[in-house]
């Protein structure tokens, strides 16, 4: 086990027009559940192939430990991968795909035996292990990647969007597993994905890129609470994060923000944040399960609140929650309601807004303010 | 040694591998084609390895006066024949291979790969006394009609390949807004696949030209030109025609050939599968 | 999808595969029929007669000594040619195209353009002398040198056919996903290994079509030969030919057809029984 630490890593395609990865800085803990968090093309699977030694990096360095790893070939890394096709071979049967790792690195066969029987129980797999992986579903060729990719106890995990090509219930499922079987092994893992609710439940730190950079490396209670940037605001939480437009006042009280419908006065301790920002358009961000209608759900544990009146627009009902549409002047602000609230449409509701839940972010840079 | 001077002397010895390879591929056509308008003298000067002197009377020669000419008509007629013959038996078992499910499909389309793969060629030797019979020996239908036993299978499979490259969506779709399954096929999914299926033809046309067992066998008068070529060059028992006639011969041959891959080079190779960049 | 009529689909097929019935199982009952009767009533009097001649044997032979040399020289020639086009270089689509040129040269034209290398004045012979490696020509052709119209025979179809083996094999190994061979490399394989183990168990089934398609050529080999070497090298399409033109036995002629639908209906067995890719056979 190791630690993995990759300093102003670089990589450029097509003669430095793009740039896949544009100078990340980065230390992945021994042990650590690592997830790389953010939407296609932002360099994520590329900077895992450069981890894995698969692509070569255009400037930057990647330690394993103390160990300079940044030209190695894959082979001489003792990592493992999951790769998003899963790309179990179809021409051996499971029980050579998960040996092949070790036939490679020479362990005798006795070991070999008795490591891929280890792997094959710890994965429930070992009905499959006589199979070619034609016969087998989806779900348990991904078992079979991730046996193969554990069996030889590898410095360092990579996984590529293992759990894209499963569907919704048996994802959920093996979400848990991949945790628990990490946590177990304390191998260090990188984990790429695309997927908040994954990163939020796999991680132990959970790092948002954009782009080719990092945005926010953190836990994710923190990435989720503690937004650094709209971006990362708005990719983490379902539904997405409100957004508003407004501008900062000032009277003689303090300062307010004004919106095309509202005015919400903010207290004492907001007026050194922004006092940069008066007369100036700022942007207002809440997320709908920080929002509480009046009178359908009052909560007693918001202490410093303010009131939005709006007019119900739409309502879905999922069961589980209610989110309501409700429109803002001409802005449509999205509530999370828990269980099954009836909201009549067309009704005047008066939003209230739990300030310290809320978060204001800078027009221009689109940089976190509070 | 360091590792820029290592990776150097491999891409040399890289490069020079391809170079030898499309050598080997290529020398051969450009001699084969300067041989054919070389000066006698310069051919058979032993200092002269690229000859310097050209002239055109070798090809003359075998097109007018021993009938390439006639057999290059022969040959373009057989081969439009085989075209029009084996694409029209050929595009409806295509279209329903790729197209429909029904029971027997797999063994039908295993049949018709076994049947590629029977030596039609040869079965042209029985097939003489059928054609005396018929008055088909020595026309150019007759060996377009062996021509076509010898490309259906492969039109057959590549047309439905051809086919199922086109979504049957788009033709449902078709159908859906008002057109016949027929008219359907002809207004939507023909036209999409007309690009593979022109590289199909071209294809057909340069098999039918490039053989010559056959057109020998049940020709004697209405030779294609590999046949006349052939009867030119080796008379039945391996002969002996001065060398110059046999460059140009092959120059004569070759030439639809090379323009074939010039024009077509893209879809001659796209069709096996193959991406370029 | 609906069809309208469930015949369909067996009414669009039925021309092209009448046509094809026709055109084998005529010619083959007319061979049997030519090769096994004498004035109506069975009889082995012309297989007799084939079988007799010097020709038959050396020319059954010839076809297979020359098969058995060229193919499995094409099938390695091949796979290394599309291993080295399936990386990506500069110049490379161009190489492709050159490699492919062959594709659509007849055996007829290959047999001469190969005359013209290999003859005594040919560009070889007149090259290697005036560099001063030779100081006499190489013959290559004449009934005296059998052995180098053999070879020449061997590299003319080289060159000519490996281009079709060139084309399977190239599209089955683009076929063969990337995350295979990068699975392989993470896990610790070097590129022989990867080509040992990965590559070349999934090239198998490319690999066995070519090998059919090019064995089964072999078998009808005749423009090349006849061009080059005429009956020096006799094959077996060579003899059924003459035999038909110029002897005009169509008995013996059938025979020889026969000899070759028969070694090519073998041979195609023998190669789906032994070179099976289990894994694509198994029930799922």
């Amino acid at each position: 086990m190791v630690e993995v630490r990759l300093e102003n890593l670089k990589k450029y395609f097509d003669k430095g027009r793009v740039k896949a990865v544009d100078g990340i800085d980065l230390t992945i803990k021994d042990g650590e559940f690592l997830v790389l968090l953010g939407p296609s093309g932002c360099g994520k699977t590329t900077t895992l192939r450069m981890i894995s030694g698969l692509e070569l990096p255009t400037d930057g360095k990647i330690y394993f430990g103390d160990k300079d790893v940044t030209y190695l070939p894959p082979k001489d890394r003792n990592i493992s991968m999951v790769f998003q096709s899963y790309a179990v071979w179809p021409h051996m049967k499971v029980y050579d795909n998960i040996a092949f790792p070790l036939k490679i690195k020479k362990y005798p066969k006795d070991e070999i035996d008795k490591r891929v029987k280890w792997v094959a129980e710890l994965l429930q797999i070992e009905e499959l292990l006589d199979r070619y992986p034609a016969q087998l579903s989806g779900g348990q060729r991904q078992r079979v990647a991730v046996a193969r990719a554990i069996v030889v106890e590898p410095d360092v995990l990579l996984m590529d969007e293992p759990l894209s090509n499963l569907d919704a219930k048996l994802r959920v499922m093996m979400r848990a597993e991949i945790k628990k079987l990490q946590t177990k092994l304390k191998v260090t893992t990188v984990y790429v994905t695309h997927d908040q609710v994954e990163a939020m439940t796999m991680g132990d730190r959970i790092a948002v890129m954009k782009q080719g950079k990092l945005l926010q490396v953190g836990p994710p209670a923190e990435v989720y609470l503690k937004p650094n940037s709209i971006f990362v605001a708005t990719f983490i939480g379902a539904p997405e994060m409100n957004l508003l437009d407004v501008t900062v006042k000032e009277d003689e009280k303090g300062l307010i923000l004004e919106g095309e419908s509202f005015e919400i006065p903010l207290p004492e301790d907001f007026t050194p944040l922004l006092k940069d920002y008066v007369n100036k358009t700022v942007i207002m961000g809440i997320r709908p399960e920080h929002l509480i209608v009046e009178g359908i759900s009052e909560i007693l544990h918001v202490k410093r609140r303010a009131k939005i009146e709006g007019v119900v627009d739409f309502v879905e009902a999922l069961g589980t929650d209610t989110i309501v549409h409700a429109k803002v002047g001409e802005k449509i602000i999205k509530i999370k309601l828990a269980g099954n609230v009836n909201v009549p449409i067309r009704e005047k509701i008066k939003i209230i807004v739990d300030l310290d839940t809320m978060h204001i972010f800078d027009k221009q840079n689109e940089k976190a303010i509070i | 040694m360091n590792d820029e001077t290592k990776y150097m002397l491999k891409q040399l010895a890289f490069y020079t591998f391809i170079f030898v390879v499309v050598a080997w591929i290529v020398v051969p056509l450009i001699v084969a084609t300067l041989y054919a308008f070389a000066a006698p003298k310069d051919y058979y000067d032993p200092n002269k390895v690229i000859p310097l002197h050209f002239t055109a009377k070798y090809v003359k020669t075998i097109l007018i006066h021993l009938g390439a000419w006639e057999a290059i008509k022969n040959s373009v007629v057989v081969a439009l024949l085989t075209i029009a013959i084996s694409f029209t038996l050929g595009i409806p078992a295509g279209y329903a291979i790729a197209k429909f499910i029904f029971p027997a499909k797999d063994t039908i389309k295993l049949s018709i790969v076994a049947l590629r793969m029977f030596p039609i060629p040869v079965m042209a030797i029985p097939l003489v006394i059928l054609y005396i019979r018929l008055n088909l020996i020595d026309t150019r239908l007759g060996v377009a009609l062996a021509h076509t036993a010898m490309a259906l299978p492969f039109v057959v499979l590549i047309t439905s390949s051809i086919f199922a490259g086109v979504a049957t969506e788009l033709e449902e779709a078709g159908m859906v807004f008002g057109l016949t399954r027929l008219g359907s096929f002809l207004k939507i999914t023909l036209p999409l696949a007309l690009p593979g299926l022109a590289a199909a033809a071209m294809f057909t046309f340069v098999m039918s030209w490039n053989e010559v067992f056959v057109a020998s066998v049940l020709t004697l008068s209405h030779r294609t030109l590999p046949a006349q070529i052939l009867s030119i060059m080796a008379g039945s028992s391996g002969g002996a025609a001065p060398d110059y006639y046999k460059f140009a011969a092959a120059f004569i041959m070759t030439l639809p050939a090379m323009l074939f891959v010039f024009f077509a080079r893209k879809y001659l190779i796209t069709m096996w599968g193959i991406s370029l960049k | 999808m609906k069809i309208k009529s469930e015949f369909l689909p067996y009414l669009l097929i039925l021309p092209a595969f009448a046509y094809l019935m026709f055109f084998v199982g005529y010619p083959l009952a007319q061979a049997l029929y030519l090769a096994f009767t004498q004035n109506g009533a069975f009889s082995l009097a012309t297989v007799r007669r084939a079988i007799s001649d010097y020709y038959f044997w050396t020319a059954l032979k010839y076809t297979l000594g020359l098969a058995a040399i060229i193919v499995p020289t094409q099938v390695i020639l091949a796979l290394v040619l599309a291993l080295v086009m399936n990386k990506s270089f500069k110049g490379r689509d161009l190489s492709i195209y050159a490699l492919v040129i062959p594709l659509t040269i007849s055996d007829v034209a290959a047999g001469l353009i190969w005359y013209s290398m290999l003859s005594p004045y040919g560009f070889l012979n007149k090259l290697l002398m005036n560099i001063g490696i030779l100081d006499n020509p190489i013959y290559f052709f004449g009934y005296q040198f059998r052995h180098m119209e053999f070879l020449a025979i061997v590299l003319a179809e080289l060159w000519r056919a490996t281009a079709i083996v060139f084309v399977i094999i190239l599209a089955g190994l683009q076929m063969i996903s990337n995350e295979y061979l990068e699975a392989a490399e993470v896990f610790g394989a070097t590129y022989w290994i990867k080509l040992r183990r990965i590559v070349i168990p999934l090239l198998k089934p490319s690999i066995q079509s070519a090998l059919i398609i090019r064995t089964l050529f072999a078998m009808q080999v005749f423009g090349i030969v006849w061009i080059l070497a005429g009956r020096d090298i006799p094959i077996l399409a060579g003899e059924g030919f003459y035999q038909l033109t110029e002897i005009k036995d169509y008995g013996v002629a059938s025979i020889y057809a026969l000899v070759i639908a028969g070694l090519s209906i073998l041979l195609g067995a023998l190669y789906i029984k032994f070179m099976k890719a289990e894994y694509l056979e198994v029930k799922r």
